[in-house]
């Protein structure tokens, strides 16, 4: 009888087990809340970006017609391709510059190492307007003023800024890294007869290898998105693209705004994607 | 399983070897160890007795604070890790995750400048000696922790060197493999020739595969002998205690005699044994060569002590019968089960006499 009673009750809807949290109706809820704080912004830009309005409230029905007019806005082309011209740079220089910071904490030991390494990370933790101002200054005062030069070398004082903020990300997520190291790899790449630079280029570069990615992804975006530091170094001909949608919003906020953010939003996500896709494959080729 | 193989032609040579660390940290005491060509000799200790320090310091991953090392006629202060005719097989393997097992074991040679026909042929060679012919193609995370240490092996014995350093290479498999790997490792030691230096902690690793053993303790070399001369002579108290099991009876000794001493070691009192030592003692004998019976042994010659069965630990093929017989331990006795029966037949709090013959007793000074 209790066999039959069993069967008939596992017919209707099941107790909800100890472990199935996801059953539980206060965590849907709280999923579906955090879901639509993070993207509802950013899915309403995307979907307004398509609204054939001159306004941003009503939705009047479906227009490609912004993205035409982004597209053909050519100081917008010449912000986006200022700023993935500054993020490519910066990118490649912080990702060098914070490998090679990280590898000489983790590998040596010297006087002051620490107060280096504080000093290192400080960039992270200074409010980002300070840096701004700082930078403006310094290259007011030095007289380091390259907004004249011939593109792409009037953005050195932009890309000098960006590399100055994002290279210590990169050095820190290398150096967490370089933490997981095990030194009986480069001890034995050693007793096989490699040199210091040879250990470091066949063995601790290629361990590396995640870190450089993920700390080159940060670079990245960083770039790309900042605003506060590169509107206080950029010139009247330097504009970049967050600086240029800034001053396109203050007139007014017209989709062609939604359309041109929608485009660098794509970028950022397939560039993302494929950094994780390239480090997941190594950290699968790396495990055990 | 001694090797005629091995030589009296030193090719390391460890002279008067310190050690320290920091300000006062003596990891390594003014050792002293010669080892010879073709040899298989094992650093055996406890954790913390400085054997690894002392291989790294062979390897060149460390300097010594004092002292000289000299490896196949060269004194190699001045001699990078890098350019010693050592290679060493790692504790954790330390196989480069990202490259393939060909690529692993053919690493040294490159490095070497050595030409890639010669690289893939070679390669081959070493992969087929330690049993992983046509798995040169494989990652290493495809291998089991047995096949990662052959790799380590092959890896380090490509480039010939003149001495092979491991590292405790066999802690991380499991006891069946463990075993397995000890043959193979003394079977390839007599292949290739190479002197092999092995670190271990495990005694019966050391016993089973060297042919001589350094007992260390606390930066210190206690003993180097021949695993059968370490386990029947043990010259101290140290490796007669960590070797093996042993019963260990505190006293004192004064002289009776030319090579005679007399020894009074609570249960024993009065005892004329061969010996020098003087003064404090401790009196020792290995638990096989202990007796128990009902009787009081008849031969007066025996060592003999009435005590009652405390404890019986059944091992299938031998019985441990802990004997307490009013000391501070209880006399440890192994006795074999020859007869298919019931085990030592004897039962707890049964009253026994232990005994053991005078030449099999061991002195130590303390």
């Amino acid at each position: 009888m209790s066999l039959l009673g069993n069967l008939l009750s596992r017919r209707g809807k099941s107790e909800i087990g100890p472990l199935e949290y996801h059953r539980r109706l206060w965590l849907r809820v709280t999923v579906a809340l955090t879901l639509i704080f993070l993207y509802m912004p950013i899915l309403t830009l995307i979907a307004f970006s398509f609204n054939d309005s001159k306004r941003n409230v009503v939705w009047r029905g479906f227009t490609f017609k912004y993205y035409e007019k982004a597209m053909n806005n050519s100081e917008l082309i010449e912000a986006f391709v200022n700023s993935l011209t500054i993020a490519f740079v910066s990118t490649i220089v912080s990702v060098i510059l914070g490998a090679l910071t990280a590898y000489v904490l983790w590998r040596f030991r010297f006087p002051f190492r620490a107060a280096y390494e504080g000093a290192m990370a400080l960039p992270v933790v200074i409010p980002e307007i300070c840096m701004g101002v700082a930078l403006m200054v310094f290259f007011l005062r030095t007289g380091f003023n390259t907004g004249g030069w011939v593109w792409p070398f009037n953005l050195s004082a932009i890309t000098i800024a960006h590399i100055a903020f994002s290279f210590p990300f990169a050095a820190i997520v290398i150096r967490a890294r370089l933490e997981s190291f095990n030194t009986e790899l480069s001890e034995s790449a050693k007793d096989l007869g490699a040199s210091e630079y040879q250990v470091f280029k066949d063995i601790i570069v290629p361990h590396m290898k995640p870190g450089l990615i993920a700390g080159a992804l940060l670079a990245f975006t960083l770039s790309l998105d900042d605003f506060v530091i590169t509107f206080f170094t950029s010139g009247p001909n330097t504009l970049t693209f967050p600086v240029k949608i800034y001053s396109m919003v203050r007139f007014s906020v017209t989709p062609e705004v939604n359309a041109a953010s929608t485009i660098l939003i794509v970028i950022t996500v397939i560039i993302t994607a494929l950094a994780l896709r390239l480090q997941n494959r190594n950290n699968m080729l790396q495990a055990g | 399983m001694q090797s005629d193989a091995s030589s009296n032609e030193p090719i390391i040579e460890i002279n008067d070897v310190t050690k320290i660390y920091g300000s006062d940290v003596r990891a390594v005491d003014n050792v002293s160890l010669t080892v010879n060509r073709g040899e298989f000799f094992a650093l055996l200790g406890p954790s913390g007795c400085g054997k690894t320090t002392l291989l790294r310091m062979l390897a060149g991953f460390e300097t010594p604070t004092e002292g000289k090392v000299i490896i196949d006629g060269d004194d190699m202060a001045e001699v990078q890790a890098n350019k010693r005719p050592v290679n060493m097989v790692f504790q954790s393997y330390a196989v480069f995750p990202h490259m393939t097992v060909a690529q692993n074991v053919g690493y040294g040679l490159k490095i070497d400048g050595v030409a890639k026909k010669e690289i893939s042929a070679r390669v081959e060679e070493a992969l087929e000696l330690v049993k992983l012919g046509g798995l040169g193609s494989r990652m290493p995370d495809e291998l089991s922790g047995g096949q990662r240490q052959r790799v380590a092996l092959a890896r380090a014995l490509i480039k010939r060197p003149s001495v092979l350093l491991l590292d405790e290479p066999l802690s991380a498999l499991d006891a069946k493999l463990r075993e397995a790997m000890q043959l193979e490792l003394v079977r390839l030691q007599k292949t290739v020739g190479i002197t092999f230096v092995i670190v271990t902690h495990d005694q019966a690793e050391a016993l089973s595969m060297a042919d001589r053993i350094a007992v260390m303790e606390s930066g210190f070399v206690r003993q180097v002998a021949s695993p059968a001369e370490l386990y029947e002579h043990p010259t101290n108290r140290f490796v007669g205690d960590f070797i093996g099991q042993i019963n260990l009876f505190s006293g004192s000794a004064s002289p009776a005699g030319e090579g005679k001493v007399n020894v009074s070691a609570a249960p024993l009192s009065d005892q004329v044994l061969d010996g020098t030592a003087t003064g404090s003692v401790c009196v020792a004998v290995r638990p096989e060569k202990v007796n128990v019976s009902r009787d009081k042994p008849a031969d007066s010659n025996l060592l003999s002590i009435q005590g009652s069965v405390a404890d019986i630990a059944y091992y299938g093929g031998y019985s441990n019968l802990y004997v307490d017989v009013g000391a501070a331990d209880p006399v440890l006795a192994e006795i074999t089960n020859a007869e298919r029966g019931i085990g030592p037949g004897y039962a707890q709090g049964e009253t026994v006499w232990v005994s053991w013959r005078p030449e099999d007793t061991l002195l130590f000074a303390e």
